[in-house]
């Protein structure tokens, strides 16, 4: 081998090195000047333009193409070019936000309106610290587009502002309203003569009963355990109070040990051990798992509310999707069995350095309107945060379920923001726990060890910013 | 001739070398600025931190658990690639029964060849998709097959004590073809007089395998040794596509935690490019030493 050999080899072998390591720096730190081609704009306020909207000012919107698809952002530009005729309106949907739009936040020339969601989302502690979004309290203090005499912020479901706040401040609209809970067919159940247990001891028995039957009472995303942390974290919330969920979320010390989560991880133990899981859940992922669930081949599933638009497709007639909150676990739950976790999902944000900052508000108020959430709710079965919009709609089997739990759950709903405060404790540590957890490689008090530790190494790590909520 | 050099080589020469500065040693040198800063990638404010985040990165245990899985993946995939390509070469090339005086491959090699080069031909996220339902823990090709003998089969890549090798399975299998391809035409390179000199003393295939042709092959070999070092010490989209790096950070790697770090579950670019740093030393020592360790002499023919 001569000295020729060796520089041309390891030229080939630095070519295939590389695409591994530049990967991440294709798109560097440089540049975000404002100059003058950059200044905002702005318009002049009146009663009919109470954001100050310049009427001319181009409005760039991105949208995550997934589950909603991008067509309803569609009728909410028309709506919107219809009040502003001369506006230029630049739509584009990507299933990979972080990926497109980082260079363009480092830039300084983020588009106006971004809907950050899907596993390529932008971790929103990242965005808030570095104060890449507008505050959108202006917003709230609006009046509503279609809803005479009330503001934007009268129009919202409970919890909707609060979700999307950060140290008090309105930066997030999540625009859908999801439930939470366990779902069922109403099919199968009402055949078999099942019928939905509210209590932990009837659930197990129901499992039992179910899985004489020949069906596995349980299937889950394995790939994606997270997913069952919901249903274990709402048993123990439904038991110890809300204050299990704040401590959870101001990362109290030892709060995943508190009484109320070791009761609910042993609860929830029992369908592991009683093997009332469908066999090889533990290699599925959530699409997976979830057409099992639509082909009968287990009874239970946990999910959110976007479960039956995702399953459309696979779901067959007559199949009625309903949702039920998590059963209790006694007579001492400090919260009622029709408690259910009910919060806005689906977050809109419109970036501090937006040129059209006032014209992405003024779309967001087009969303909140009635006109607009109705649509919405008509083009994608998903309750919106807007009070009421689901007036006059006819809305599919599962979400017309997810509507009455939701109603007699009522001022004892809950909810918790540990995951969109810190992005990494649920996606990564928490998932990695309720893998082991669910597929009975660790039994509960491992479990919430391994949570804990998680939660701890965020409480430590001094380069994430931390975010406390009151109550 | 002489003025007729310059402006060839300029026009051949400087725009590859521009746009690999451009798009390669840049980047790279950036990754080495922004790994010293804290840089959180979207905003153009960044403090300098110094050496912080290779500290950090020091007492990372999910930093040190990617690695490791790297370390196996180093030591298993060029091994098992090699062996299986040198021995699916040479039974292309001389396995056949027939006409023992000569030097044949098997019975339809040319069809081999073909369905060998089959995963070179595919992209890998389509390889990823493909094994994902090949692993299906209840309707996959590997658990119904196992089913269907009377055999339990695990979940695959829902198991941490399987998932790690289910993914070093498709890394071997995605890569064996090239190697058949590579290794098939230097022994086509070599006499045949040899061969059929060792024949006739007598050897046995094995033999012949280690005494004859890996050491005409050694090169070739070498240069398949690094480039599959460097794919071992990556690997990054196979393992995001088919378990982003689980279940329980079983099949975790160096790429996904530097893509996690920056792109998934966090924002930390700083961070992400001192792991990429780090990476860029591993890679770049792992194929040096590589180099190194495997120099001879090389065997001319005339």
């Amino acid at each position: 081998m001569n000295r020729r050999d060796i520089l041309r080899r390891s030229a080939a072998a630095g070519l295939l090195a590389t695409p591994a390591a530049g990967l991440l720096t294709g798109c560097a730190s440089g540049g975000g000047d404002d100059n003058d081609d950059n200044a905002a704009y702005k318009g002049t306020k009146s009663e009919q333009n109470p954001l100050g909207v310049k009427e001319d000012a181009p409005l760039e919107v991105v949208i995550f193409s997934g589950g909603f698809g991008e067509e309803y952002a569609k009728t909410h530009e028309a709506m919107y070019t219809e009040k502003y005729p001369k506006a230029k309106i630049k739509h584009s949907a990507t299933q990979e936000i972080s990926k497109t739009l980082q260079p363009r936040f480092v830039d300084g020339s983020p588009p106006d309106v971004v809907n950050n969601s899907g596993t390529g989302q932008i971790d929103f502690n990242g965005l808030v610290s570095q104060n890449a979004l507008a505050d959108l309290g202006e917003l709230l203090a609006a009046p509503s587009l279609d809803v005479p005499g009330k503001t934007v912020k009268d129009t919202l479901l409970p919890g909707a502002v609060e979700i999307g706040s950060y140290d008090g401040a309105f930066l997030v609209l999540n625009y859908t309203y999801t439930a939470y809970g366990i779902w069922h067919s109403n099919k199968l159940f009402t055949e078999r003569k099942w019928e939905y247990a509210k209590t932990w001891d009837e659930h197990i028995a129901l499992c039992k009963q179910i899985k004489a039957a020949g069906i596995a009472p349980w299937t889950y995303a394995g790939l994606h355990p997270r997913y069952m942390s919901w249903p274990l974290i709402s048993t123990a919330i439904k038991f110890g109070g809300p204050s299990v969920a704040l401590a959870l979320d101001n990362l109290e010390p030892n709060a995943w040990k508190s009484d109320a989560m070791k009761a609910a991880a042993d609860a929830w133990h029992q369908i592991v051990k009683d093997k009332y899981i469908l066999e090889g859940s533990p290699g599925l992922d959530h699409k997976q798992s979830q057409t099992a669930w639509c082909q009968g081949k287990a009874a239970f599933i946990s999910c959110g509310s976007w479960l039956e638009s995702e399953q459309k497709d696979v779901t067959p007639a007559g199949f009625n999707m309903t949702i039920a909150p998590t059963p209790s676990l006694g007579s001492g739950d400090k919260l009622p069995f029709e408690a259910i976790r009910g919060t806005a999902g689906e977050p809109f944000m419109v970036p501090a350095k937006a040129r059209n900052v006032a014209g992405g508000l003024e779309y967001f108020r087009t969303m909140l309107s009635k006109k607009g959430a109705q649509d919405f709710t008509r083009k994608v079965a998903s309750l919106t945060v807007v009070a009421g919009a689901t007036e006059g709609v006819e809305l599919p089997y599962g979400l017309t379920t997810v509507v009455k739990a939701l109603d007699a759950s009522g001022a004892n709903g809950f909810n918790w923001v540990y995951n969109n405060y810190y992005r990494k404790l649920e996606r990564n540590l928490v998932d990695a726990a309720c893998g082991e957890f669910f597929s009975g490689r660790i039994g509960p008090a491992d479990f919430l060890d391994q949570c804990q530790r998680g939660a701890d190494s965020i409480a430590q790590d001094s380069s994430v910013k931390k975010y406390k909520r009151a109550a | 001739m002489r003025h007729g050099k310059w402006p060839l080589i300029i026009t051949f020469l400087v725009p590859p070398v521009l746009l690999y500065v451009v798009f390669v040693v840049s980047p790279y040198l950036q990754a080495f600025q922004i790994s010293t800063t804290d840089w959180l990638g979207y905003s153009p404010d960044a403090n300098s931190v110094g050496l912080a985040n290779f500290k950090t990165l020091w007492h990372d245990g999910y930093f040190w658990n990617a690695l490791q899985n790297n370390a196996v993946l180093l030591a298993l995939v060029p091994v098992l690639t090699i062996v299986l390509g040198l021995f699916f070469a040479t039974m292309l090339a001389m396995g056949g029964r027939k006409g023992r005086a000569g030097v044949t491959g098997v019975r339809g090699g040319a069809f081999y060849r073909t369905v060998y080069f089959f995963p070179q031909v595919l992209s890998v996220v389509i390889i990823a998709l493909l094994w994902k339902e090949v692993y299906h823990p209840n309707k996959g090709l590997l658990t119904a097959t196992l089913h269907g003998i009377g055999l339990s089969a695990p979940t695959w890549l829902g198991d941490p004590a399987t998932a790690f090798w289910c993914v070093l399975a498709v890394m071997v299998w995605s890569n064996v073809g090239f190697y058949v391809v590579l290794f098939g035409a230097a022994m086509s390179a070599v006499p045949k007089e040899i061969y059929e000199a060792v024949l006739l003393d007598g050897a046995s295939r094995f033999t012949t395998l280690r005494r004859v042709t890996l050491p005409l092959l050694w090169d070739t070999v070498q240069v398949a040794w690094v480039y599959l070092a460097i794919f071992a010490l990556d690997g990054f989209i196979l393992v995001q596509l088919m378990t982003n790096g689980g279940p329980n950070f079983s099949t975790d790697v160096i790429g996904v935690r530097m893509y996690d770090t920056a792109f998934g579950s966090e924002t930390k670019f700083g961070y992400a490019s001192a792991i990429g740093v780090v990476m860029f030393f591993l890679t770049l020592s792992v194929a040096v030493l590589s180099l190194r360790v495997g120099r001879r002499d090389r065997i001319e023919y005339s």
